[in-house]
């Protein structure tokens, strides 16, 4: 099992810290992983960007130009990586301010719309996990259980009671998420 | 006890740092190395281990306060990215003269000038060719994982320590910027004041009533004595060619064609393998992990078995030029490179093996 993610939004929106969260609940799986950020002006203001490998063998290239999922958190991102998806693989978006929609048939696509969810239940803090349970639901890799661990060993201690509300903003997101366009799954992660 | 952590390769550094026993850290922050500084600042060594740990006014006051560490026999350290380290090239060229052993860790990006803080290994030449002035070397480690930045900090201390000579990590943007899972060695407490004269009988401990005193200098001005101590600095550096070479290879036994690349390429490159096996091309991989001492007879060796050489840098083509005094002209040699901050993609790597050797 080998899976390339990469996650892209604006800066602030939790992008980095979501990969990392995933990297570490894929350690916590006893996996190798790797977390490669944009770094510098991308992330002062403008978009920001990881690419998160979690695999069962050793990673080589840890920068990629194609991906098996892309989690995209706004327009900017859809129209660069849209066309780095895998055919078979999965991009999820979150719909909010997207004018230009992603149209490939080739790969499936799922709309999250966490910013508008964080908006009405006030979990505006929690953006990113709900986003990250729309990927669990998408594509079950990491578990609940190695993700609270995974954000355990990530959030400093004085944050550790903000772990309930992390989970709950998991739950809304496998809840809300929905699909675009689903290709059949004969290219799943099973096969890679 | 050895401990599995997250980190970043630059976070690494640090705490690789600090477990080895070292004695003294000086730097200034340089996008993207500053983690170096700021992760030994916010673990408080001082209080633990007694590392020092000082952020200098410049990098050239940073070097210098290395030089002086160096002098006392003490194991110290400095980090920086490529516009700092082109400053410390003075510092390091004296050090170099005086034969003080110290660790430098240049965490590349792009050039030239400001350039920018995206990776680059565009510092090649200034690494591997001594960078200051005068005939001298490094000795040159170049980490492809952040397990190998943990790793290459005790072992640049020791290659340092044996030789007398300084040791450089030749690092950059990506390696020290991303996040891997990282086995971190046990504690070892820093050398005693005792060790220390024990250990490096050379070193400024102040003068005892059972030696003649210690100099460490840079300066002879009587030319046959200057002659005498460039023709010992240059045997020590054919011993290190002798026996330090190190390096790595993937898929080599059956390879037709070869690619050479260090860090972050070296990572690229292992992909574009992968990539151009399962398109049926045999393609191998050989990784310098000193690129001084340069892995001069390996690729000799291999040049009689490939039909084409590629090397991969994030550069114009620097190292390329040391692969060609190897090959000395046994097979095709080529370089494929981006720069300015962009990381080749292994795609275009299988493209550029393609292009360069199986025309048509």
């Amino acid at each position: 099992m080998t899976e390339e993610i990469i996650i892209a939004g604006f800066g602030g929106q939790g992008v980095l810290s979501m990969g990392k969260i995933l990297a570490y609940s894929g350690m916590m799986m006893g996996k190798e992983v790797s977390w490669m950020p944009s770094y510098g002006p991308e992330m002062r203001g403008g978009t920001a960007n990881v690419t998160v490998i979690i695999s069962d063998n050793r990673i080589s290239s840890p920068v990629l130009h194609e991906f098996d999922t892309a989690i995209l958190l706004n327009q900017q991102s859809v129209t660069k990586f849209e066309s780095m998806v895998k055919p078979g693989g999965v991009l999820i978006y979150d719909g909010n301010g997207i004018v230009s929609h992603p149209t490939r048939k080739d790969i499936s696509i799922y709309r999250v719309d966490a910013s508008e969810e964080a908006v009405r239940s006030n979990m505006q803090k929690t953006f990113n996990m709900i986003v990250t349970g729309a990927y669990m639901k998408v594509k079950p890799i990491v578990h609940m259980a190695d993700v609270l661990k995974g954000l355990k060993s990530s959030l400093p201690s004085r944050h550790h009671h903000l772990l309930p509300s992390n989970e709950k903003a998991i739950e809304k997101g496998m809840e809300i998420v929905v699909p675009v366009n689903v290709v059949s799954a004969n290219c799943c992660v099973n096969c890679h | 006890m050895k401990e599995v952590k997250l980190l970043k390769g630059n976070e690494a550094i640090a705490e690789a740092a600090i477990r080895y026993g070292v004695d003294g850290y000086f730097g200034y922050p340089i996008t993207p190395q500053s983690e170096i500084m700021e992760t030994l600042m916010a673990q408080h060594p001082w209080d633990t281990t007694g590392m020092v740990v000082l952020q200098a006014e410049s990098e050239t006051a940073s070097i210098n306060m290395v030089y002086g560490g160096a002098g006392c026999g003490k194991k110290v350290m400095t980090s920086s990215s490529s516009p700092g380290m082109s400053l410390m090239q003075e510092g390091l060229s004296y050090i170099a003269g005086a034969e003080l052993p110290c660790v430098v860790i240049n965490v590349v990006r792009g050039g030239p000038g400001l350039g920018t803080i995206q990776p680059a290994q565009s510092d090649y030449f200034q690494s591997v060719k001594g960078g200051g002035h005068g005939d001298y070397k490094l000795i040159v480690l170049a980490p492809s994982s952040v397990q190998e930045m943990a790793d290459f900090v005790p072992l640049a201390f020791e290659l340092a320590f044996k030789y007398r000579n300084p040791a450089l990590i030749l690092s950059d943007g990506m390696i020290g910027q991303m996040m891997e899972k990282v086995t971190l060695p046990p504690y070892q407490p820093r050398w005693t004041e005792q060790e220390i004269e024990q250990l490096h009988p050379w070193a400024t401990t102040g003068k005892k009533a059972h030696r003649s005193k210690n100099v460490i200098t840079s300066l002879e001005l009587l030319s046959d004595e200057q002659e005498r101590h460039n023709q010992k600095l240059q045997a020590k550096y054919q011993q290190m060619q002798a026996t330090e070479v190190r390096y790595e290879t993937f898929s080599c036994e059956d390879a037709d064609y070869l690619l050479i690349a260090y860090g972050s390429s070296a990572r690229v490159c292992q992909k574009a393998v992968e990539i151009a096996r399962e398109n049926g091309l045999k393609v191998g991989l050989l990784r310098p992990i000193t690129l001084f001492p340069f892995p001069t007879e390996a690729i000799h060796k291999l040049a009689q078995q490939v039909k084409g050489i590629l090397t991969v840098e994030m550069s114009a083509g620097q190292m390329v030029e040391d692969v060609r005094l190897a090959v000395e002209g046994k097979t095709p040699v080529a370089h494929f490179g981006r720069f300015g901050g962009i990381i080749p993609s292994p795609g275009e790597v299988v493209d550029a093996i393609k292009q360069q050797f199986i025309k048509g």
